[in-house]
């Protein structure tokens, strides 16, 4: 817990000083602010591993003034496993961030970048440790409006400025909802400690799926959940990378980890909840992927993959529940192992993804992928980091997103094999949308990386791109390593997840290593052949190219079958590649096309435009929010902007007041 | 006895997939009306292709050339996990299936960058089909797997398939009926034959798998021919032993019938090339989820 306190202290501090700093010396803000980050994400880093190796629990209960709640603070596992990924790559965001920001922005102010970049981790930091609901309510609001300026960090751009009014409304929105949970779960409990929740359900059986359902909402908008998503895709991009990175990586994140730590305190679940998730995940999952094939921007992009990815972890959480409202302790197991494995997984390479978009975004000044390609010979070491991190985020094997994959997938087996009819059902949903899910990640990663690393450059500007610095691509290549060491490390990592999973689940130790240790086996079996699977590849490489130095080798063209002068602008493009998934898929989303298309017998030129709107941006919130603001507009008859109208109304406030006072004594 | 058959699988798969590609296109050759090429003419073009140079587009990275390579190390592991008929894998574990359909997913993305990296418009029109194809056939695959998990009650492919003989026929005919359509629909679409693609096609405009792979040459384009050989025998292997539920005990006898079954495939196939016009691309979708929608059917039927 000292250690803890300690990052704390340090992210504050050195926050604060970038944020004194700031204007008068903007390289010593730079400077301080980094140091702060990065010594705060180690020592907290090293305090979560202790905990997690340890397996301790630590309180802190500090006397406070403040009515209604209390500062009480706690690591137990399964805080510490969300402080891994929190402070991880916050770390790793932190080294990246300073090179990033003078390459990229150096004219700015780096003192408030720094103090709500430190904010934000220290939000979340906060987040997952506090016990008490007033406290809880603190931290989430600090998590809640840190992204706010790091969004708006680009103020003097309109689209900046939208994005952070979307993210603070969608934020704040989810926030609602908490306030209503912690105030309901308060006055059963009669207090603030998460000590009393749990026993106060207990008494009061009826009112646990209403808290549920407020958990899911509250939380779910921060995670992501279509249709609460449509902030992602307008914030994430807007940030600058490293910060996109960690939002995207982890702050979400929080709101998973809210739910399960709500539905720790709610006692045994139901099995509807069960579908609830289910349904969740595969709607999030499969609109996440498709929205994001439509996308012409690398960072958007990105973005809807977020939302897919927290539904794949949904689906994981919910083959789970179903197994613990069936009392199938193995499946419960399986299910929950994979989702929380998942939300790992998923930080690593999703931060990965952005920090690579970042360096991209640096070298070539663009993000528009019919601007880009030919990356990877000009950035050689960070486009192969890339690339490790979109096989990565499609599942496959041998890395580290197949690990949790493979689990939500055999989870699903299991419920189909062993499960009721009902459950059965669950279990194939889950197969069939993890499996559409990652046959159009396949489809939509082979697209980013096809267009934007491979083939010929289509700008000048990405023909000039370098290879970005040190410590941009050193954090690049910190995060590949750690996907392939996750990936082949699955086996002994599975074996040491009992004592996390059996906190989530209620489920005994003993069961739970029961579960696991045969799906250590099983995934331990599949490491083998992946690793077999790089010797043959490795030994079929060197035999080509011992082959190959006899044979003589030649380089030509591209062949244009027959054409002789191609040109990269002959290339096919990201909007053509995904065209067909998208007039497929079309009916879930509006694109809207505008064709030209070439005529007679010397055509001229032809010409295919595509834009893609979110349905529910676009059919659900945009008309929400006009109806919302002419309904309030109609209360601009009050607001007469004369100081003796104001006078009146707080006159007759007062005497309402003392009538209903006096009526009540 | 059984350990050493089972060991015999893959070396004979190994061995002996290219054969199926020479029975198919024989029998496509009689249909026709021609003599054909010899059985053994699949194995003469790849050893020809490895014994060659190689030409690289001047757009290339590295990338084209790891495609090839891993797609075909993958597909021999895969081997090693998938039973035919009555003969076990040598490996066996629960959620071996998702494995196989990992490293199948591997190979496809690979090839699917090797295509993108020669910046030609026909690879990358290619690419673009076989992601949406691929993107479509997983599912399917996937509800194929899961209705034969659910009948079986096994989760490894070995397991599964052991349990397949004619007394399970005749308890759930109608599911395993499906499954083994829907995984007959998935060997045509996976490996690019007839009525999906056509494999024979000169013009690169219809040509889906032939397109991506047109600036590869030398022994790359060998590991190619000789991967899809291999692909062809895997996946017909998941069909063989749904189609064929001949569980003897003895595993010589259980090879035999498997390897039966394999060349009766191959034969079908090549009818099935003969007779059938390649459709339209814009029905191969419907191609695709029709066969999904078989499994779909198997597994409501099994979850009753």
């Amino acid at each position: 817990m000292s250690g803890f306190l300690v990052a704390v202290g340090l992210l504050l501090a050195g926050g604060l000083l970038a944020a004194a700093f700031g204007r008068r010396s903007p390289g010593l803000a730079h400077r301080v602010g980094q140091a702060g980050a990065v010594a705060g994400a180690a020592i907290g880093l090293l305090a979560a591993i202790r905990s997690l190796l340890l397996g301790e629990r630590a309180n802190l209960l500090l006397p406070w003034s403040m009515p209604g709640g209390g500062v009480h603070l706690g690591i137990d596992i399964l805080s510490a496993f969300f402080l891994l990924p929190v402070f991880g790559l916050a770390l790793l965001c932190a080294v990246y961030g300073r090179t990033y920001l003078t390459h990229h922005a150096a004219t700015r102010n780096p003192g408030s970048l720094w103090l709500h970049f430190n904010l934000l981790v220290l939000g979340m930091a906060l987040v997952v440790t506090a016990r008490d609901g007033l406290l809880f309510l603190l931290a989430w609001e600090v998590l809640a409006l840190s992204p706010f300026f790091l969004v708006g960090y680009e103020d003097e751009k309109a689209g900046s400025r939208h994005a952070a009014w979307i993210y603070l409304i969608a934020t704040h929105l989810g926030t609602g909802f908490l306030l209503v949970m912690f105030v309901l779960l308060g006055q059963l409990a009669g207090g603030s400690d998460f000590a009393g929740y749990a026993p106060a359900l207990a008494a009061r059986p009826e009112l646990v799926p209403l808290v549920f359902v407020l958990a899911l909402i509250g939380f779910g908008s921060k995670a992501g959940f279509v249709p609460t998503h449509v902030w992602l895709p307008e914030a994430h991009p807007a940030a600058p990378s490293h910060a996109s990175a960690l939002m995207s990586g982890v702050m979400i994140k929080t709101g998973i980890y809210g739910l399960v730590r709500t539905m720790t305190l709610l006692g045994a679940p139901q099995a509807w909840w069960g579908w609830v998730l289910i349904a969740i995940g595969a709607s999030s999952g499969i609109l996440g992927v498709v929205f994001a094939l439509a996308q012409h921007d690398l960072k958007r992009l990105l973005a809807y993959h977020s939302v897919e990815n927290i539904g794949i972890i949904m689906l994981g959480l919910g083959v789970g529940t179903l197994g613990l409202a069936a009392g199938s302790p193995l499946l419960a197991t399986l299910g929950y192992a994979g989702g929380l494995l998942h939300v790992i997984n998923h930080s690593i390479f999703k931060g990965l993804l952005f920090l690579g978009a970042g360096a991209v975004q640096s070298s070539t000044h663009t993000l528009a992928l019919e601007q880009l390609g030919g990356l990877l010979k000009r950035m050689p070491r960070s486009g192969f980091a890339f690339l490790v991190g979109a096989v990565a985020i499609v599942g496959l094997p041998p890395l580290n997103g197949f690990v949790s994959e493979f689990l939500i997938f055999v989870s699903g087996f299991l419920a189909v094999a062993e499960g009721s009819g009902r459950m059965a059902a669950g279990g194939a949903s889950t197969l069939v949308a993890l499996a559409l899910i990652s046959g159009l990640a396949g489809a939509c990663f082979a697209k980013v990386v096809g267009v934007v690393y491979l083939g010929e450059p289509r700008s000048a500007a990405a023909g000039a791109a370098q290879e970005v610095p040190r410590a941009m691509r050193g954090s690049m290549l910190v995060l590949a390593a750690l996907c392939v060491l996750i990936g082949l490390g699955g086996p002994l990592l599975l074996a040491h997840l009992g004592p996390l999973v059996s906190e989530v689940t209620g489920v005994g130790i003993a069961t739970t290593d029961q579960a696991l240790l045969p799906m250590a086996r099983a995934l331990a079996f599949a490491v083998a052949i992946f690793v077999a699977l790089a010797v043959l590849a490795s030994g079929l490489w060197r035999w080509r190219t011992r082959r190959l130095a006899l044979q003589g080798v030649r380089s030509a063209p591209t062949w244009g079958c027959g054409y002789s002068a191609p040109n990269p602008r002959m290339q096919y493009t990201a909007s053509s590649f995904a065209d067909p998934l998208n007039r497929q898929f079309g009916a879930l989303m509006h694109v809207s096309r505008e064709i030209e298309m070439p005529r007679g017998l010397f055509p001229g030129a032809a010409r295919l435009e595509t834009e893609s709107d979110d349905p529910f941006h676009h059919l659900l919130f945009a008309p929400t929010f006009r109806w919302l603001d002419r309904l309030l507009n109609r209360a601009e008859i009050i607001q007469r902007g004369h100081t003796h109208i104001y006078v009146l109304y707080v006159a007759a406030t007062l005497l309402v007041v003392l009538i209903f006072s006096i009526l009540t004594l | 006895m059984k350990l050493l058959v089972s060991w015999l699988l893959p070396l004979i798969a190994m061995l002996a997939a290219p054969l199926l590609i020479g029975l198919i296109n024989r029998t496509k050759a009689l249909v026709g009306g021609r003599r054909g090429a010899p059985l053994l003419q699949p194995y003469r073009d790849i050893r020809k292709l490895l014994a060659r140079g190689a030409v690289y587009s001047d757009t290339g990275t590295w990338v084209p050339q790891l495609g090839p390579v891993a797609n075909l190390a993958g597909l021999v592991l895969a081997l090693l996990v998938v039973p035919l008929a009555g003969v076990r894998a040598p490996i066996a574990f629960p959620g071996d299936l998702v494995v196989v359909a990992g490293l199948l997913g591997l190979g496809r993305f690979l090839t699917l960058l090797a295509a993108l990296d020669t910046g030609s418009s026909f690879e990358g029109m290619g690419a673009s089909r076989e992601a949406y194809f691929g993107a479509l056939s997983e599912p399917a695959l996937f509800l194929a797997l899961a209705a034969l998990v659910r009948v079986t009650g096994e989760l490894s492919l070995s397991g599964a398939y052991a349990r397949v003989d004619t007394e399970l026929w005749a308890n759930a005919f109608p599911v395993l009926a499906l499954i083994a359509v829907t995984f007959l629909a998935l060997e045509l679409i996976e490996n690019s034959r007839m009525p999906v693609d056509d494999p024979t096609t000169h013009l690169e405009l219809t040509m889906i798998h032939e397109v991506m792979v047109l600036d590869h040459s030398g022994p790359d384009l060998g590991f190619i021919h000789y991967g899809a050989a291999l692909k062809l025998w895997l996946i017909g292997a998941l069909l063989i032993g749904i189609a064929v539920p001949v569980r003897s005990g003895n595993s010589w006898l259980d090879l035999l019938a498997g390897l039966a079954g394999l060349t009766l495939l191959a034969v079908l196939i090549g009818a099935i090339e003969s007779l059938f016009a390649r459709m339209r691309l814009a029905q191969t979708p419907q191609f695709i989820v029709a066969a999904g929608a078989f499994a779909a059917v198997a597994l409501v039927m099994a979850l009753r």
